[in-house]
């Protein structure tokens, strides 16, 4: 690995992801063995720290923890020391002072790991960080689409939803782009930004034209907690305008992979029956998930641990 | 830097002085006694014994500096600035009159904080003017006692950090003060625009996932404001202008309004928004680093009169009020010390300006907007005098920080030109 931590897909080495991603499809045959357990990352100590409410992404970081042996401390900010003021310095710098290998932290804050790396010493792995990036996410999206194809050059992904305020998008854009895949978005205009194309995305604002195009699409939640102001006039006019519905879905006659990154809001961005259709690789994405976040720890983290088997070893 | 009160005359010997308000340049030497001007270029050479003399050969000798726009934090938050530091920090910087905002903890809008202001500055070694706040508590519902803070020392009025947004009360500010005779300052951004935007809104903020600020914030309510300063025939100085789009509706109303005078700010005209890719809460600034291409409008704006001045927005912090997540720091960065190094260098080395003009920007022009004397080099005028070397390379580091805060995005930066000896109340401060 050329890279320490995995802050963000934004200029990540395609180098670092090809070796991830290999070493998520080993990880994922274990996961079909009986015991599903490696003794990989023994030794290393993990701390996961989470800033803001997370249940799949926590639930998987922890359960890639487990499996690979790795000892592991949960911090959630509803139990924190947050609450009694202390700082976001202090908090992390009091944890890593118990002698912590890595870190996977989600925060709200965009840029927050960037500042974690200034404070600490070990590796981070970004679990999302608000409105910006949310790597691990695109990664196991990435394996999803390579497991499901066998491929990612020339792959044609849409991207269906809150563009703007999405750190799925922006992960996924920086990686499939890496790739070599070609990426389109489509949503409502106020919720693209107008420079996404300078990003190297397309933007359509017919979903209809999208499933048209691509070869997979990836359905955002709509948001609400992110929506400051109300942006989208109606739930009516959402799923209607751009919500994969079945009859939109069944209109097109044409085979395409349907991803979402969870959780869902049946009937809003995506109804049950296309969630649940032969087509939905979704819950092939949280599987992969936990393969991923093995990989990427593993990845990251090896070199601890061989670090430490070589002092033993002298 | 070393502070001290000169207890016998001053002899600047041998410099090139530069008379920004005449804009006269010439090789002579300087007299101070007793902290007035004595004699300028050509006169009969005192008796040099007993004189302080510093040889000035090389160095430019001109006007003291003057900033428009500094925080000085007291009362409130003396532990970021006081009186004493921020006078320190300023004759660093070549300042020897300060203008300072009024947006302290409570905010100075009543003829007594005024008179605290003015008390408090007078006991430093550089001029401190207060500026009062516009409305009362800066909640902009209530135009404050103008006249008695006027009388007491105020020489401008600004809600500085707080935008007015209703215009009937900007009408009212700016109409009130007319009998006046001084600026209305409006920090200028249409907060419904601006929403909780944390940074430029463009490519940058895009990739960041930081919120965007948009440039149309800044220019529809410098469009409202100039349009007041028109209908009203009041004094309109607009503080750190920092998008092209403001700079057009300035530089369009001016050519039949001559109310109106505009203020640009080093770090707009040094940074542009790229360089927030590492998430430098240092560069968290309100209004915000601006794109490239406002950067190069701002300062073609400076080269054909558009925009007056350079002002700093000096704006001191806690070390933790920046060292934590972009979202939740502070906004503001520090300007004194580094001011000259960094105009200079984007003036005159980068865009080909004469090192003059950029002297009368920070110098005859600002004073001028204030209604502050500005013949300074005459006879018997109480010495502000500035000596620098406009040549010289060098990096700005935190030991060049003078301020009780360390809030800088200019620390290991390259600036051209430095700030030798500042002259002010009959102190010598040299770095």
């Amino acid at each position: 690995m050329k890279q320490k931590h995995l802050l963000f897909l934004k200029e990540y080495p395609v180098e670092d992801i090809e070796v991830i991603l290999d070493t998520a499809f080993k990880f994922r045959e274990v996961l079909d063995r009986p015991i599903k357990k490696v003794p990989s990352l023994q030794g290393v100590t993990i701390v996961n720290l989470f800033f803001e409410n997370s249940t799949r992404t926590r639930i998987s970081f922890e359960l890639a923890q487990k499996r690979l042996s790795a000892d592991t401390v949960n911090f959630s900010a509803s139990s924190s020391s947050l609450k009694k003021g202390e700082s976001f310095k202090d908090t992390v710098q009091n944890i890593m002072a118990m002698k912590i290998d890595a870190v996977v932290m989600r925060h709200p804050a965009p840029g927050s790991p960037k500042h974690l790396t200034e404070f600490i010493d070990a590796v981070v792995v970004n679990a999302g960080d608000g409105t910006h990036e949310h790597p691990t996410q695109a990664i196991l999206d990435m394996m999803s689409l390579k497991e499901k194809f066998g491929y990612l050059n020339g792959l044609k992904i849409g991207i269906v939803g809150d563009i703007l305020h999405s750190r799925v998008a922006r992960s996924n854009i920086y990686g499939l782009l890496t790739m070599g895949a070609k990426v389109t978005v489509c949503g409502p205009p106020n919720l693209i930004p107008e420079n996404i194309k300078d990003l190297g995305a397309d933007v359509i604002y017919n979903v209809d034209d999208l499933i048209e195009w691509a070869d997979a699409l990836n359905i955002l939640r709509i948001q609400k907690e992110r929506m400051g102001l109300p942006l989208i006039p109606s739930v009516r006019e959402y799923r209607s305008t751009f919500g994969l519905t079945l009859d939109r879905l069944n209109n097109h006659k044409k085979e395409i992979i349907i991803m979402h990154p969870g959780p869902m809001n049946r009937g809003v961005e995506i109804d049950s029956g296309v969630a649940d259709s032969e087509q939905a690789i979704i819950l092939d994405q949280v599987l992969n998930g936990v393969a991923s976040r093995m990989s990427i720890l593993y990845c990251l983290c090896g070199g601890i641990s061989n670090e430490l088997e070589k002092d033993e070893r002298k | 830097m070393n502070v001290n009160r000169l207890n016998k005359d001053l002899y600047l010997k041998n410099g090139i002085i530069y008379d920004p308000y005449n804009q006269k340049s010439f090789e002579g030497s300087i007299w101070v006694r007793d902290g007035r001007i004595a004699g300028v270029g050509d006169f009969e050479t005192p008796n040099l014994e007993d004189m302080k003399i510093i040889d000035c050969s090389n160095k430019i000798i001109t006007h003291g500096f003057c900033d428009l726009h500094a925080h000085f934090r007291s009362f409130g938050e003396d532990d970021k600035e006081d009186f004493e530091s921020g006078a320190r920090s300023a004759l660093s910087g070549g300042f020897t009159r300060v203008c300072v905002m009024p947006n302290t903890l409570p905010p100075i809008d009543s003829p007594e904080y005024i008179s605290f202001v003015k008390q408090a500055g007078d006991k430093t070694p550089v001029h401190v003017h207060p500026i009062g706040a516009v409305t009362k508590n800066q909640d902009g519902k209530q135009i404050t006692e103008m006249s008695l803070m006027y009388n007491e020392g105020a020489v401008a009025f600004s809600d500085d950090g707080l935008p007015i947004q209703n215009g009937a009360i900007m009408r009212t500010a700016l109409e009130y003060s007319k009998f006046l005779n001084v600026p209305v300052i409006n920090h200028a951004e249409d907060e419904c625009l601006r929403g909780d935007g944390l940074m430029n809104e463009g490519l940058v903020s895009t990739h960041l996932g930081l919120k965007g600020n948009p440039d149309i914030a800044e220019s529809v309510m410098v469009l409202r404001d100039l349009e007041l300063a028109h209908y009203t025939g009041a004094i309109l100085h607009v503080p750190h202008v920092t998008t092209k789009k403001a700079v057009e509706h300035i530089k369009r109303m001016r050519v039949h309004c001559k109310n109106i005078t505009a203020e640009v700010t080093p770090h707009h005209l040094y940074f542009n928004d790229t360089e927030l890719m590492n998430y430098d809460t240092n560069l968290k600034v309100a209004p915000p680093i601006r794109s490239e291409e406002d950067r190069q409008a701002l300062i073609q704006g400076l080269k054909d009169g558009s925009i007056d001045c350079i002002a700093t927005d000096h704006a001191p912090h806690r070390l933790e009020e920046k060292e934590t997540t972009f979202d939740i720091a502070s906004c503001g960065m520090i300007g004194l010390e580094s001011c000259f190094g960094a105009v200079n260098k984007v003036l005159c080395k980068d865009n080909g300006l004469k090192v003059e003009k950029v002297i009368e920007m920070i110098t005859v022009i600002p004073r001028k907007i204030m209604n502050f004397k500005v013949d300074l080099f005459a006879l018997n005028t109480p010495a502000e005098l500035t000596v620098l070397d406009t040549k010289k390379y060098w990096k700005f580091s935190r030991e060049d920080i003078k301020s009780k805060s360390l809030n800088s995005p200019f620390i290991g930066k390259s600036l051209k030109g430095k700030i030798l000896h500042t002259i002010s109340k009959n102190f010598l401060a040299s770095n």
